[in-house]
């Protein structure tokens, strides 16, 4: 995930920028014009058929065509003030092509006919400069047409269509509850994304989808004067493949406990609330003492740790060493895989792979590449037994088609094999998070996701939180902080001891998940229900400059 | 066309500014044009090219801002981008932290720009990879790599006359090379603003040095080591200091620039003296943009001089606010060194650690800096004055801060690139003690 750039954005970083970066190629627009429907679908299928027949006529064996309108809409506020508001829309056609053996890709912004031919032709010259150094031609796995179709992130209220006024007035509202709750600052902002795709490709696929996502966040800093240390306590919520509905929280969408946690809905002002308390209280929270403990993960915290341990390393274009030069290749082989006895995890480990399920930020009809989308296991009782695979790759893996999971970030850049959602499944018998804390001895419980790193392979990693309660003798004693825990992907998941029923069960995610070159951002959620890890090697953090 | 000369941008910003009737108003425009190539396992994956032009129109009335962004150019889209700016304004909530406009400035002319490198075609790409994927063949090695070239041009204007143009050109190459086994790793990165200085070649013969070099890893206790970093690794471990340098955060409390009980640490001595960190647009090795997006000149700037926090970045409304003159943010980043080799820093080490590369840093505790990440592509034990063997990667958890504290040697500033962020330094390798190795990881 990158980080970095995630917090430019999202402008909740430490210092937040007041200017959220523009994404690539995107220009800045009324709000009522995002609420203008774009370019008709049947100008869109004549450009894609003019885009088509001049690859094929270029000398391409398969092309496909991307016309896309993303919009973007970015309301960023710090305590009483509002800091940034924009619209954004990026508008353009992506082209891809095999020729010679060998892919090929153009874009360009200049949606004309004119336009698209000129694009299609310099996708398939940049094709025949690759196929002079291939070794391999391309194998393309086969892929039915299915003709005109569409799909849409299923009963959405559009986040474009609430006035400003609203998210402004909520979001100032949240500031203005930290800020008399005792904080010293508070970031907030709502971004919501709207991605108008229109596929189509030389199998005969006319695909148009949109696809609809929100992540309205916070960021409360507390400041101790006499020590000169501070604290911060980031929001609960997750981005969701949503609309403003998130933010409507009936009491079945919360979860009770030490602090009060959502599941397909959130309450911003109840956690804003919570969050200036646990931040006053981590103020004062004992230092961790390093050391072994066995660890409670909520689904708030857990979601990245299976975003970063087991979702990155069962990508297959990691796994074939596609990856080396950036995000790294895996820990986990094909040998592994054939094996059909590689122990990836305890036998509670059960984890699977999905482009559909409901809310998540992965859900699609179609993906990038014309392929329907679905679900599959990557992890059962322990044992890895699949990966993720596209259709340039799904012959590797011995699959007659693709598994559905290519996605570009835009128009403008080239779509590759990335994440699904990657979920662990909750435990078949019944098992309440009550129930786990009351059989730890030596325990911490983590809620919330905090800093992270994973080396290139997989193996080892370091994960921090947003708040830590330390477990004695099966019951909360108090607050941590400076906690941040390490361990080896394989002993980790072996470790796994416990895993909540379905009532626990949440999503977590990122708009951000960081691959390729250039590097592009994928948004992708991940299940699970409160697990518990034994024997977990926890460190101290804290540290003096100056 | 993406790419506009400095006399056809101002004759368009003039234009569109003579349709504006805002209080204030500030025109933008950028284009670029870049092409890429990426390959692994010997053979190129994907490849392509994108242009892009915009134009951004900034309208104020008292407080009040509006933004609008389009990117056709006939008379009527003008007009309508400058209307569209307006009306936003109008609607806009007042930022109590507005500023006014800057009157005209003067610039420097930027020197980033090369046409070599603007002239770069897909087949020269294609045949500085086939040379990579050559010299990765005859080593035995799997390459995977990415080349990217961009040219860019960006020219503001504003209502008060200040008129500013920056065109330059970049080149990006980073190469790894593995061997079949999967136990052996090297990398090597360049970046540079002349394609003539960029040799594919050479690049990837160190990157195969080190991946057979690294074969055979053995593990050695983590803890605290003398380590000797390459800069590519000192520039992923600093950058995280260097986006950091501002004021506002600092007297705010919330920086590990901020001082107890209040204020900021300029004038502290934070460091080891022999520390220097500055920016200058018109460095020779790294050029930069010579204005910032608020129309400030860039020019020569000392962060950190002998270990002494020199300076800080000041917003204009911080400034305004501190009573201070501003501080523009730095447009690059160059750390002094002396003249040590890494041969010399490895022969006067003891028993040490030699880090090729470092690997996905994240910041865990932003009040000290405290960073984790690992080591990657080639780390090595070093005693009494040689390499002894390949060491298995390390995780760290280390404060740039207190390494910079701890600094025994400085070697001779090198153009490198981090690929976390894509941003080009010029930083020396540096021998440094007590760097702390917290576990040990099996990757390679």
């Amino acid at each position: 995930m990158k980080r970095k750039e995630f917090l430019q954005m999202a402008g909740v970083g430490l210092g937040a920028l007041a200017i959220p970066k523009l994404p690539f190629g995107a220009r800045l627009i009324d709000p009522a014009e995002a609420l203008q429907g774009g370019m008709d679908v049947i100008v869109k299928k004549q450009l894609a058929d003019i885009a088509l027949n001049a690859a094929r006529s270029g000398g391409a064996s398969y092309a496909d065509v991307r016309i896309g309108r993303y919009l973007n809409q970015f309301v960023v506020t710090r305590e009483n003030r509002v800091q940034a508001i924009a619209n954004t829309e990026s508008f353009g056609v992506g082209i891809r092509v095999i020729a010679g053996g060998a892919w090929g890709f153009a874009a360009t912004n200049d949606v004309t006919p004119d336009g698209v031919a000129k694009t299609a032709q310099r996708a398939v010259a940049v094709a025949k400069a690759n196929a002079k150094i291939i070794t391999e031609p391309v194998q393309l796995a086969a892929q039915q047409g299915y003709g005109e179709v569409s799909w849409k992130t299923p009963n959405v209220k559009n986040v474009f269509e609430i006035p400003l006024k609203e998210k402004i007035d909520l979001l100032l509202n949240v500031n203005g509850v930290a800020m008399s709750g005792g904080a010293n600052f508070i970031n907030s902002a709502i971004l919501a994304v709207n991605e108008q795709k229109y596929f189509a490709s030389t199998d005969g696929s006319y695909i148009d989808q949109d696809i609809h996502r929100i992540y309205p966040n916070f960021n409360v800093t507390k400041i101790d004067q006499a020590s000169g240390k501070f604290q911060t306590r980031r929001s609960l919520s997750s981005p969701v493949g949503m609309g403003y509905e998130y933010l409507t929280c009936p009491p079945e969408s919360k979860v009770a406990g030490i602090v009060t946690r959502y599941k397909d809905r959130y309450d911003i002002l109840e956690d804003v609330k919570n969050a200036t308390a646990d931040v006053t209280q981590k103020i004062t929270a004992k230092s961790v003492d390093p050391g072994k403990y066995d660890l409670v993960l909520d689904p708030s915290h857990l979601w990245l740790t299976i975003h970063e341990s087991v979702a990155h390393p069962t990508e297959l274009d990691r796994v074939l060493g596609y990856e080396a030069n950036f995000a790294g290749t895996s820990f986990l082989s094909l040998d592994k895989l054939q094996s059909g006895n590689f122990h990836f995890g305890s036998k509670l480990m059960n984890i699977h792979a999905d482009k559909m399920q409901s809310g998540s930020l992965g859900a699609v009809g179609y993906d990038d590449e014309g392929v329907r989308c679905g679900e599959w296991e990557l992890v059962k009782d322990g044992v890895l037994v699949n990966f993720q695979a596209i259709r340039d790759q799904a012959h590797i893996l011995g699959l007659k088609h693709s598994q559905g999971c290519c996605y570009s970030q835009s128009w403008a850049d080239v779509q590759f094999q990335r994440m699904p959602n990657v979920s662990l499944r909750p435990g078949k018998d019944p098992l309440s998070v009550d129930d786990i804390i009351k059989n730890v001895q030596k325990g911490i419980y983590i809620i919330g996701d905090g800093s992270f790193s994973i080396d290139q392979q997989r193996y080892n990693f370091q994960f921090g939180g947003q708040t830590f309660y330390e477990i004695k003798d099966g019951k909360i004693v108090g607050m941590l902080k400076d906690v941040a825990y390490q361990a080896t992907n394989q002993e980790f998941w072996n470790s796994l001891v416990a895993v909540a029923d379905e009532r626990d069960y949440r999503l977590g995610g990122a708009f951000n998940d960081g691959k390729g070159q250039p590097a592009q951002s994928n948004a992708v959620s991940h299940g699970s229900a409160t697990s518990r890890f034994n024997g977990v090697n926890v460190i101290n953090t804290a540290r003096k400059i100056g | 066309m993406s790419i506009y000369t400095k006399e056809e941008a101002q004759k368009l910003l003039q234009k569109v500014l003579s349709y504006s009737k805002a209080d204030e108003c500030v025109v933008t425009l950028s284009g670029s044009e870049s092409g890429n190539i990426r390959y692994a396992r010997n053979a190129v994956s994907t490849a392509g090219e994108i242009g892009r032009l915009n134009l951004g129109v900034s309208s104020s009335f008292g407080k009040k801002t509006g933004n609008a962004t389009i990117d056709e150019f006939d008379d009527a889209s003008l007009q309508k981008v400058v209307q569209r700016s307006e009306e936003l304004a109008q609607l806009a909530p007042e930022n109590p932290e507005h500023m006014p406009l800057l009157d005209p400035q003067t610039f420097g002319e930027s020197i980033g720009y090369v046409p070599a490198t603007a002239a770069i075609t897909p087949d020269t790409r294609a045949e500085a990879v086939g040379k990579s994927i050559q010299v990765s063949k005859d080593a035995g090695l799997q390459a995977a790599g990415y080349l990217e070239n961009t040219t860019a041009f960006e020219a503001m204007m504003n209502s008060k006359g200040l008129f500013a143009y920056d065109k330059d050109t970049d080149v990006i190459f980073t190469i790894t090379t593995r061997n079949e086994a999967g136990t052996g790793s090297g990398y090597a990165a360049r970046g540079f603003n002349d394609v003539t200085k960029l040799d594919t070649f050479s690049a990837t013969k160190i990157a195969t040095a080190k991946a057979n070099g690294s074969i055979g890893a053995r593990a050695i206790e983590p803890g605290k080591y003398t380590v000797i970093l390459e800069p590519v690794a000192v520039a992923y471990m600093l950058e995280n200091m260097f986006f950091g340098l501002d004021a506002r955060n600092a007297d705010e409390g919330r920086s590990f620039m901020s001082k107890p009980g209040g204020g900021n640490r300029l004038g502290e001595q934070l460091m080891d003296p022999k520390v220097n960190i500055y920016s200058d647009p018109f460095n020779t090795e790294l050029p930069s943009g010579t204005w910032n997006r608020e129309g400030q000149p860039l020019g020569k700037q000392s962060w950190i001089e002998n270990g002494v926090v020199k300076s800080l970045s000041y917003s204009r409304y911080w400034a305004q606010k501190k009573g201070v003159s501003p501080v523009p943010g730095p447009g690059n980043v160059i750390m002094t060194g002396g003249n040590e080799s890494i041969e010399d820093m490895i022969k006067s080490t003891e028993k040490g650690v030699l880090v090729s590369r470092l690997w996905y840093i994240r910041m865990v505790d932003p009040q000290t800096l405290l960073l984790t990440g690992l080591t990657r592509d080639g780390t090595f034990y070093i005693e009494n004055g040689e390499i002894k063997f390949p060491v298995k990667n390390f995780r760290f958890n280390e404060s740039p801060v207190i390494m910079l504290n701890n600094v025994d040697a400085l070697g001779k500033p090198e153009r490198t690139i981090s690929v976390e962020s894509y941003r080009s330094y010029l930083v020396p390798p540096m021998k440094v003690r007590d760097f702390t190795f917290s576990s040990l990881s099996d990757a390679v």
